[in-house]
């Protein structure tokens, strides 16, 4: 094996195609900040607004990373976000805040523990378990609340998740810095990161080393849905009330950001940092398309084709 | 076949074979493991381009050496690496491509099933030609693949260890149907390491070596010793032989008293000791690998008892021997051992990860240590650490196996086949390791095709056959006191080994030892 050769400007560029969603991101919000500068881009509402919008997607795209990186995927973590802003909802106004929270950690466990349960003991792919309990989970959604949005009257609440900020600084980036920082360590240093690479990576090789891959499947798949419930109470947060069509959609741009951000979708590798700025990077998008004036359907086309553009330079030749 | 070389990098697998094979014969094409007989017939097939010679089919020069060509020349194999394809039909895989068309230009499956079922009612078989692939046994689907080599109407059929995974009797029925096939004037060549068999069906048998051509001889002159001098033969390549028995036989690491696995071993019990290489000697199919498996935990004992330093213990998940301290060095190393995407570091400590963690944390420090001290050892030769192990050569990779499951610090390790596609000179190095870890007090289990390799590296062997255990032999019966040239030895030594192996298959009862 010849050493790479370290190219001019650093490592960043000697495997470019590894950072390319490091790279685009600065490329494009560079080209936004020269062309949209009048437009109000850089203003720090504008850029604070971004975060706010992506948190959410962020959230879930952590907790999806893990699962990306076990070979598996979930679906249903729009719709379980969605059922989340309904339970949590539905649980301050009968038992407060502390209730509420409850509500929507019990809402990721139970949907979590279903899909790893189906998935790994009865043996469905992920694909389809999830991809049903999408549908479940949003029927539900619809049916306990009647369709209608349930107001949260707890300011307390709202702050907190969602709603607040700390000066400038709006609560959902340190949500963001949490949960990126403690899966990131989880998935670079530990010994449970190391388990969910492998099983992705090679499973019939991680079952011979001794690594239950059952066990770890199912805890990504709980993970991923309790993730989901956390953006869905963040939804509610923001928004003070529940609804059923909040989170509606959100796992392609979950996906997108983790493949983006240069996790296989095959399993194996998988980084929670070019995740987040993969969902950041999605935010950017939006934002900046909005602020040159396209029209919705002309935004979807634009996003569709940076998306193409992105994961079709980082794949290997 | 004429003149046929074939090189494969700097690797010359045939050097100017001729092969020829007349009609209405069943011709045996015998060698050892990397003799160059795959190479030949994917010569044959159209698979591998000949560097130089050509191929005649019935006086007709091959025009282009492609499968399609190979094909329309009238040339049918059945894969030993099953070509089949699980979710389709039996009929749909035996005529897949070449379906029958009704009418209207649609494909025809009554048509398929019935020629199918024609087929296999001529075998006098029992293979449904409706079932799913995917749902048929071992046999059954090596039945299909012959029904499809059959099926094509060959000229020359090439049947590649067909009986494999058949029984006895469907044995004798494919023979039958053999002489059938030959009568009406088509050429089998016929490749099998069952020499029993070879002697009953074949007319004639062309033995390679070292990709070279040996001896081609009408069957009755060849007798089974002779073959399998011919096979062995005076070896270039030579392993030489290490010392053994310069380590002491301890105490009783790992007994089995009659372990039967889920489909195989059946009823197996040995004794490996401290200090201890043991073989696993046996053909394809025999329930070597199968056993350690069992041994291993990736598929538990269904009965019998496994005992590891005098306590019976309960293998029931790999976890489980790991924590005993087995561990199993498998066969597929592609899949089985390593990740080949993840880093040589990362495959290291793949075993090892619960012990070198603390407080959830991988203890990186410890990692790299190991990783270290593994590739030191070992001495891997890796660009560093952290380059995925695809990046090494095969040699390399089954050392970053070997190093994995050393670092779980083993007593009782078991090697399947560690020597697979690897060069020459890291085969010496795993089969010196293999005794230095016996001489440092370690109970070692080995299984490999190559006897040369047994040989070199076991005090005693234990010869398998069909999920059972035949015979166990120690090393030094295998010796003939009055040969003094090392090399002769181990020829000689090989000869008598292949004979028992050859005897195993037709032992009526088996013996537990």
């Amino acid at each position: 094996m010849a050493k790479p050769i370290p190219a001019p400007g650093g490592a960043l560029f000697a495997n470019w195609r590894q950072n390319i969603i490091y790279i685009g991101f600065v490329t494009i919000f560079l080209v936004f900040a020269l062309t949209l500068n009048d437009k109000g881009f850089l203003n720090p509402n504008n850029l604070l607004n971004i975060v706010r919008q992506t948190a959410m997607i962020a959230v879930m795209a952590i907790a999806m990373t893990f699962v990306l990186s076990a070979g598996e995927i979930d679906l249903s973590v729009g719709a379980v976000a969605g059922l989340a802003t309904v339970t949590v909802a539905m649980a301050i106004n009968v038992a407060g805040p502390f209730g509420g929270v409850c509500a929507g950690i019990a809402t990721g466990l139970a949907v979590g523990m279903f899909n790893g349960w189906l998935t790994t003991r009865v043996g469905i792919p992920s694909f389809l378990t999830t991809l049903a309990m999408m549908g479940i989970a949003k029927g539900v959604a619809m049916w306990i609340s009647d369709t209608a949005a349930v107001p949260i009257l707890s300011p307390g609440y709202s702050w907190v998740f969602g709603g607040g900020s700390v000066g400038p600084i709006p609560v959902l980036l340190f949500w963001i810095a949490a949960l990126g920082g403690v899966g990131h360590i989880v998935l670079r240093r530990s010994g449970f990161g190391r388990r969910v690479l492998a099983t992705g990576g090679g499973e019939t090789a991680a079952r011979y080393s001794g690594i239950d891959t059952a066990n770890i499947k199912l805890k990504v798949l709980v993970f991923s849905s309790c993730a989901a419930a956390l953006a869905g109470m963040l939804y509610a947060g923001r928004l003070q009330s529940g609804r059923f069509q909040l989170g509606e959609g959100d796992e392609l741009s979950v996906i997108a950001a983790a493949v983006l951000g240069g996790t296989s979708l095959f399993g194996g590798k998988g980084t929670v940092i070019g995740t987040i700025v993969g969902a950041m990077m999605i935010g950017l998008i939006n934002n900046g398309l909005i602020l040159f004036g396209l029209e919705f359907s002309q935004q979807l086309i634009a996003r569709g084709g940076i998306i193409i553009l992105a994961v079709a330079l980082s794949q290997k030749r | 076949m004429v003149g046929i070389s074939k090189s494969f990098g700097g690797v010359r697998a045939l050097d100017n074979v001729d092969l020829e094979v007349l009609t209405g014969e069943v011709h045996a094409l015998l060698g050892g493991n990397g003799a160059g007989k795959s190479t030949i017939l994917k010569v044959l097939n159209g698979v591998h381009i000949p560097d130089e010679g050509t191929v005649e089919v019935a006086g007709q020069r091959l025009a282009a050496p492609t499968p399609e060509a190979a094909r329309a020349a009238g040339v049918a194999m059945n894969f030993q690496e099953m070509s089949l394809i699980p979710t389709l039909t039996v009929a749909q895989n035996v005529f897949l491509t070449r379906e029958a068309r009704d009418a209207r230009g649609l494909i025809d499956d009554e048509d398929s099933i019935r020629r199918a079922a024609a087929i296999f009612s001529m075998l006098e078989v029992e293979v449904n030609p409706r079932a799913l692939v995917g749902d048929l046994s071992a046999g059954q689907k090596q039945l299909t693949e012959i029904a499809k080599a059959i099926s094509q109407d060959a000229r020359v059929l090439i049947l590649d260890e067909p009986s494999t995974a058949l029984a006895v009797s469907d044995v004798e029925r494919l023979f039958v149907f053999l002489r059938k096939l030959t009568a009406k004037g088509v050429a089998i060549i016929y490749v099998s390491h069952r020499m029993d068999e070879i002697a009953r069906i074949a007319d004639r048998a062309t033995i390679l070596r070292d990709g070279r051509h040996v001896i081609t001889a009408p069957i009755a002159d060849l007798p089974i010793d002779t073959m399998i001098e011919h096979i062995v033969g005076k070896r270039s390549k030579g392993l030489a032989d290490v010392a053994r028995g310069g380590s002491a036989r301890g105490e009783a690491l790992l007994e089995l008293k009659g372990v039967t696995g889920p489909h195989k071993p059946d009823n197996i019990s040995f004794t490996l000791h401290r200090g201890e290489v043991l073989g696993l000697a046996g053909l394809l199919g025999s329930g070597r690998s199968a056993l350690a498996r069992v041994i291993a935990g990736i598929e538990p004992a269904v009965s019998g008892e496994i005992r590891i330093k005098g306590k019976p213990v309960q293998i029931r998940r790999p976890a489980d021997a790991i924590a005993q301290g087995v561990a199993l060095v498998p066969e597929a190393r592609a899949t089985q051992g390593i990740i080949p995407a993840h880093s040589v570091a990362e495959n290291m400590v793949m075993a090892v990860l619960g012990r070198i963690t603390k407080r959830g944390l991988v203890d990186r420090p410890r990692a790299t240590a190991i990783t270290d001290s593994m590739i030191q050892r070992l001495s891997v030769k890796t660009a560093s650490r952290d380059h995925a192990v695809s990046t090494l050569s095969g040699g390399n990779q089954q050392k970053v196996v070997i190093g994995k499951w050393l670092a779980t610090d083993p007593d009782i390790l078991i090697l399947d086949e560690p020597t697979t596609g690897i060069d020459i000179g890291s085969k010496s190095e795993i089969i010196r390791l293999v005794r230095d870890l016996a001489s440092a007090g370690k109970g070692v289990l080995v299984i490999a095709s190559e006897l040369s390799e047994l040989l070199t590296a076991c005090d005693r062997i234990l010869i398998m056959a069909d999920g059972r255990a035949h015979q166990m032999l120690d090393r030094s019966d295998l010796d003939d006191p009055d040969e003094t040239n090392p090399d002769h030895a181990l020829q000689a030594a090989e000869r008598r080994l292949q004979i028992e192996i050859q005897k195993a298959l037709t032992a009526k009862e088996a013996i537990h030892g």
